[in-house]
């Protein structure tokens, strides 16, 4: 790792202002940016670690019944916290990577990599979560940009990420065992409103909302309804030694399927 | 360099840090605690596991400096102070959960955090949980056997799928 000066703020107003300076980095729980640095694939002159402040970290539920989740949450902790309100969130997170992962990995910390297969960006698309830093609310339906890009600017920080809870989700895994990633998830949630099916894991452009199965299942929210779609086209696809495209795209079909019985 | 200290195995500790100085290099380099070993440096292997305010982490992707004035609890703390294995210990060596010996200082910190959390885990609950640890040698039978073992539980003959 090349050398950098490391900050540990106690508070979020701290943070932000150590966040001013060039070629400062916010550190969640490093456990993809550490290894990242690590291999010499990013650095930075200054981290700014995020894990000393209290006030972005914990779980509650708003006057709307949107589950409200600090940005320095760790997995292991919305596990455990989501476990009664919120059971497909909880299940996602007790998921992600193996326990000591989730002992330092934070939900603000992976929607803000937005990893092309993590498994948070999923959830928060499906349920077109509201994902707030200190300066401005982002429905994820505007956040997520591409592989690795979202709408935060230099210096925001993920203080929190707010949940409508669905009538019923599920979150199917299709794992990449070495890595413990998806090779391709799809994140199920269904509202009084209609349905939202998000996929991660299989599209070079990363997370995003798959429009065909919406309005077939916001119409018929059954498994056959599921297995009646056509796969979605494998050209924009993730094609790698794991799986090439035309894979991707069958599995993002049976996910969903796998999904929707779940939810049923 | 910045002085850091933690309580290390019950007794408080000292030694220089960069900011880039990972946990277990703090460990092994810093204090000579090199029970704590790296695998693979990538996140991976789980060799490095050590709890961390009593929960598993892996001390290769943690910054020492970032975990000033924690508690930590290496594989050197885990006997008693006379030398008597833990039950864990015990029953890895029951058990033959070994060959080399590489990967079982993570196995036995992860092994010891799960039957804090879940006493009496099945042998699915074992093998998931230890998913984060590697093994090249012994193939992770003996390992799950001396887990169900030092729970106390049956030991299956045959590992299951």
């Amino acid at each position: 790792m090349y050398d950098f000066e490391l900050v540990r703020p106690t508070n979020l107003q701290e943070a932000i202002e150590a966040l001013q300076a060039e070629d400062a980095q916010a550190l969640g729980g490093g456990q993809t940016l550490l290894p990242t640095m690590k291999a010499r694939l990013a650095m930075a002159d200054r981290l700014v670690a995020l894990s000393g402040i209290a006030e972005i970290k914990g779980i509650c539920t708003d006057d709307n019944g949107r589950i409200c989740i600090g940005g320095g949450t760790t997995h292991a902790a919305v596990q455990s916290g989501c476990a009664e309100t919120f059971p497909a969130l909880a299940s996602l997170a007790g998921r992600i990577g193996d326990p000591a992962v989730r002992n330092r990995g934070t939900i603000g910390g992976s929607l803000a990599n937005n990893d092309p297969s993590a498994c948070y960006p999923a959830a928060a698309l499906a349920c077109n979560a509201t994902i707030v830093t200190q300066n401005r609310e982002i429905p994820a339906d505007e956040y997520f940009l591409g592989m690795f890009t979202t709408a935060l600017e230099e210096g925001e920080i993920v203080t929190e990420v707010k949940f409508p809870v669905p009538q019923a989700a599920h979150y199917e895994k299709f794992i990449q065992p070495a890595s413990r990633f998806p090779l391709v998830a799809v994140f199920v949630a269904r509202y009084a409103d209609g349905v939202r099916v998000a996929v991660t894991g299989a599209s070079s452009d990363g997370v995003f909302r798959w429009g065909e199965a919406e309005a077939a299942l916001s119409a018929d929210f059954s498994e056959d309804a599921a297995r009646g779609l056509t796969a979605p086209d494998a050209g924009g696809m993730i094609s790698d030694l794991h799986g090439d495209g035309a894979y991707r795209a069958h599995l993002v079909k049976v996910m969903c399927a796998r999904a929707v019985k779940a939810c049923l | 360099m910045t002085k850091v200290t933690m309580t290390v195995n019950g007794k408080s500790r000292s030694a220089e840090a960069e900011g880039r100085t990972l946990l277990v290099d703090w460990l092994r380099e810093g204090l000579r605690l090199t029970g704590t070993h790296v695998g693979c440096d990538t996140t991976q292997c789980g060799a490095c596991i050590v709890h961390l305010n009593g929960e598993p982490v892996k001390a290769c992707s943690v910054l020492a400096q970032e975990v000033d004035g924690a508690e930590v609890t290496t594989i050197e703390g885990v006997a008693g102070a006379d030398g008597t294995l833990s039950t864990v210990q015990q029953a890895f060596q029951d058990y033959h959960g070994l060959q080399c010996g590489f990967c079982t200082p993570g196995m036995v910190m992860a092994a010891t955090s799960l039957l804090k959390e879940n006493p009496r885990p099945s042998e699915a609950e074992v093998r998931h949980y230890l998913e984060g640890n590697i093994c090249r040698c012994t193939g992770y039978h003996n390992i799950v056997k001396a887990v169900m073992a030092a729970s106390g539980q049956d030991v299956p003959a045959v590992a299951a799928e």
